[in-house]
């Protein structure tokens, strides 16, 4: 089988990279799903808030993919389901895809591009090595959203949540609504790492305390969570003593952060970036790989999914570009530098040539700033500037290079993006 | 009336099921828990010591040698992973070389075949990330790495196909002393056998005293471990021990036979024998001391810990023979480190044990092999099809980080002793055993449970009563 472009992951990100692929003119395309319907994760996301930037209404995340899914229908994209990609491979610019289902089997495609759009996943009790016994009753937030909004089943009556990331947030609400008590969200920093949103229409408007630089410090109960220890913990996020008290609960949710998951991403061998856990990506959103692109939470993790639908844009057109044989190669990719807070850029290479007008650049900050400016440094020149009330880690911050600028600043090797005090 | 009744479905307790199902007797095991591979057996190194390390003459190095040996051929008989992957013992201060060499002649005197001693250099080409404390290692080739899970349910199921009746679920309650034999009340039916094993690890102390007026001690002695992801699975490929000190081999470093890397584990007796959970200091302490094996201890890469306990009997070796006041009654207790080595080794003694007491003919119908369930993240692309063809619900992936697919899962459920909870499907298949440790599969893992279990999903435990993975309905 062959085809010009393979979309992996027909999600948000994927939707949309295969819609603007296919209006950029690229005919010849699939999107491989590995659920049984496209939407992605989405599709558990009852709640509203959706759509405020792209619609200019306020949708729930079904409603939202809705109107993508429709739109991949219109334009007749097709699409498999219950297909999981086990495999891919460049072998001298042909893209191979393996990948299985019921009907086929175990099956090749090859392409001339492909489009990452695995989505992200959320990190494990393990990786946060939390001790104390194994029982029932530890959720990552998203397992019991799942449970809650798609099976219609409690995974607990009595709920303690660690991490405030947007879906524990989330999940308080939704959790409180179903009938459960949730007693308490801990954070172990001393910030959330959710939206501000989220904390006062999810936890303030419930009475739900939310415990800053506290983390869960020991879980109790052989078979079932019957409690766990909650500590107080110091600027290195390390529990104090003394600080330890035990909260009853028969459930433990965590939302300590999302993982892209880049497994094939690096089967297929894309340079990967440490702080995002995502591969590394040009203007183009073009990996180091000619013709791979990423997109969506598999680059880094997005907090609002009209991010990630504008993003994933961004890569179909390229690909379909790439495919026509219209994307220029790059004859010089200057490097992104992050820089004081900045924690990242995507993407962290551009191709002064080949970038737009106007080229966005994504990224979080290491901490909460207050009444600071995002700097664009040229050598020691700042080219551009804007100032911020507020920056915070939950929230993801753009800057927009100006592409006359940065040519107006004639030769440089590479451009820094800081914060600094307004 | 059974022939034997064995009290624990742990690796020992069906190490010996299987090896008497050969002859023509009458089995019964009671396992208190709702599977096999519940205790001891499910938390522990994972490792196939070499036997250097035992006591000569003990119990523990006669069952570990032999054991050792017999692993390599069981492997392929019952299909479970195994691999002699070599193992090294690490010396980090010059001062103690005596130790090491002390190891090396105990070894030889022990009847570990190749090993000697290596020096930094040559420690170095076999494991680069050795850290610069190490001067020299005993090189141990014939140590290796096995799955416990594996081992363990392999054993059970070939002992099932042969006869052997598996009571989950069950737990000894009292032992009585009858005229033929002994009289086992549990929480449902009572059993009467002519011979009784005790391998009921941390607790064979407790049946032991319902039969003997010569009381027996085991101790709980708790390990804790970290396992870390398969994308530093390859960071050593040898096991690393440290030279061993009074509380056994000390923290070690060393690959899965899965391709994780694992570390761990502490030493400490506690009072509680349930108490098998994982503590801050614990924890602590074992990425501390790994870190003097290996040059960086990958802590980031963590993905699930645990914590297993060991039997340890106050002697320090295997107790394994016929109670003297107390005829028919074999305990196999104290089975420590190095328990899981020793587990078929173990089996072929008790059973010539039991032999002599009730003798018995062979069965002409012994079945002596088994097939495991399919692996497809390991199968070449014609198995995957094969498998495929015979079921499409091999193409259907469940467990992303561990590639299982549906297949995998309904062949555990459907087999002998097959699956009925969360934790079992895990042992058998791997899914939830990858990075993200279930947080996707497990809702589905548990609808298929229920489908093919033909029960309702609230009621799939982790591992048994009391561990449900549902609460009830939406606002009930």
């Amino acid at each position: 089988m062959k085809t010009s472009i393979i979309i992996i992951g027909g999600g948000p990100a994927g939707l949309a990279a295969a819609i603007a692929a296919k209006e950029a003119g690229a005919d010849d395309l699939i999107i491989l799903e590995r659920d049984k319907e496209l939407g992605g994760i989405l599709n558990q996301c009852i709640h509203n808030g959706f759509g405020l930037h792209t619609f200019k209404e306020e949708l729930t995340g079904p409603e939202y993919a809705a109107r993508y899914i429709e739109k991949a229908k219109e334009l007749e994209i097709p699409y498999m389901l219950k297909t999981m990609v086990v495999d891919i491979a460049s072998e001298s610019g042909v893209k191979k895809v393996t990948a299985m289902n019921r009907e086929k089997g175990l099956f090749v495609i090859e392409a001339d591009s492909v489009i990452l759009a695995m989505g992200c996943r959320e990190r494990p009790r393990g990786a946060l090595n939390i001790p104390g016994y194994r029982p029932a009753g530890i959720y990552s937030a998203g397992t019991a959203q799942y449970y809650v909004n798609i099976e219609g089943k409690m995974p607990g009556k009595e709920v303690v949540i660690l991490g405030s990331g947007d879906i524990g947030l989330i999940m308080a609400r939704r959790m409180t609504l179903e009938g459960a008590k949730v007693k308490l969200v801990a954070e172990l920093m001393p910030y959330s790492g959710g939206l501000k949103r989220n904390i006062v229409q999810c936890l303030d408007d419930y009475g739900i305390p939310l415990k800053l630089s506290h983390t869960v410090v020991d879980i109790d109960g052989r078979d079932r969570v019957k409690g766990v220890t909650i500590a107080k913990v110091d600027e290195k996020g390390k529990p104090v003593a003394g600080t330890e008290e035990y909260i009853s609960c028969d459930t433990l949710l965590l939302s300590c952060g999302l993982i892209p998951e880049n497994e094939l991403s690096e089967k297929l061998g894309t340079g990967m970036n440490p702080v995002t856990n995502g591969p590394f990506v040009n203007e183009s959103l073009e990996t180091d790989i000619p013709g791979v692109f990423a997109c969506g939470n598999v680059l880094h993790v997005h907090d609002l999914v009209d991010y990630v639908s504008m993003e994933a844009a961004v890569a179909g057109e390229n690909a379909a570009a790439y495919v026509k044989g219209l994307l220029k190669e790059t004859c010089k990719e200057i490097p992104l530098k992050a820089e004081g807070g900045v924690r990242y850029t995507v993407p962290a290479r551009i191709d002064v040539n080949r970038m737009k007008e106007e080229q966005i650049v994504r990224f979080r900050v290491a901490n909460v700033f207050k009444d600071k400016k995002i700097c664009v440094y040229v050598g020691d020149s700042c080219i551009q500037s804007l100032r911020k009330k507020v920056l915070a880690p939950g929230e993801m911050e753009q800057v927009k290079l100006k592409k006359v600028k940065l040519l107006e600043a004639g030769d440089f090797d590479s451009i820094t993006i800081c914060l600094e005090d307004a | 009336m059974y022939d034997v009744v064995v009290i624990g479905a742990g690796v020992t307790g069906c190490a010996v099921a299987r090896e008497l199902s050969r002859k023509k007797y009458r089995i019964a095991v009671l396992e208190r828990e709702s599977d096999v591979c519940e205790g001891t057996s499910k938390a522990n190194s994972g490792i196939v010591h070499a036997g250097y390390d035992a006591k000569t003459g003990s119990m523990k190095q006669k069952m570990n040698v032999r054991g050792s040996e017999l692993m390599e051929p069981l492997s392929k008989e019952l299909d479970f992973p195994y691999k002699r992957n070599g193992s090294m013992v690490l010396l980090f201060d010059e001062n103690k070389r005596g130790e090491l060499e002390a190891l090396l002649e105990r070894g030889k005197t022990n009847g570990v075949k190749d090993l000697r001693i290596i020096e930094r250099e040559e420690c170095l080409k076999l494991e680069p990330n050795l850290s610069d404390q190490v001067v020299a290692a005993l090189y141990v080739p014939t140590g290796g790495i096995v799955c416990p899970f594996g081992l363990t349910i392999a054993l059970a199921e070939n002992a099932a196909v042969n006869g052997v009746e598996f009571h989950l679920n069950t737990e000894v309650k009292t032992i009585e002393k009858t005229e033929g034999g002994y009289r086992i009340t549990t929480g449902k039916e009572t059993f009467e056998a002519a011979v009784v094993i005790n391998a009921a690890g941390v607790y064979a102390d407790h049946f032991h005293n319902m039969v003997s007026e010569d009381k027996l001690k085991i101790t709980a002695r708790k390990g804790e471990y970290c396992l870390m992801d398969k994308n530093v699975g390859d960071y050593v490929s040898t096991t690393l021990f440290q030279l061993p000190g009074a509380y056994g081999k000390g923290i070690l470093v060393t690959p899965t036979v899965h391709g994780n890397l694992l570390v761990g584990p502490t030493a400490y007796d506690i009072e509680d024998k349930e108490e098998n959970n994982t503590t801050q200091d614990g924890l602590a302490e074992v990425l501390s001391k790994a870190g003097n094996s290996v040059k960086v201890v990958p802590t980031r890469k963590i993905i699930t810990s645990f914590a297993g306990l060991r039997a340890h009997e106050q002697g320090g070796d295997f107790v394994i023979k016929e109670v003297e006041d107390a005829p028919g009654f074999i305990d196999v207790a104290g089975i420590e480190s190095p328990g899981l080595s020793a587990a078929p080794a173990i089996g072929e003694y008790v059973a010539g044990l039991v032999a002599e007491i009730l003798p018995k003919e062979d069965k002409e119908d012994f079945i002596s092999t088994r097939k495991g369930i399919p692996n497809m993240a390991l199968a070449s692309d014609e198995e995957k099809h094969a498998l495929i063809q015979k079921n499409p619900a091999y193409a259907n992936v469940i467990c992303r980080c561990e590639m299982v697919t549906e297949g995998e899962i309904l062949e555990a459920i459907h087999r002998p002793l097959g699956a009925t909870t969360l934790d079992g499907i895990k042992r058998r298949t791997r899914a939830g055993m990858g990075r993200c440790q279930s947080g996707f599969c497990a809702p589905k893992t548990v609808e298929i449970l229920a489908r093919e279990l033909q029960t309702d999903m609230s009621e799939i435990t982790k591992r048994g009563s009391g561990s449900r993975f549902l609460t009830g309905i939406n606002k009930e």
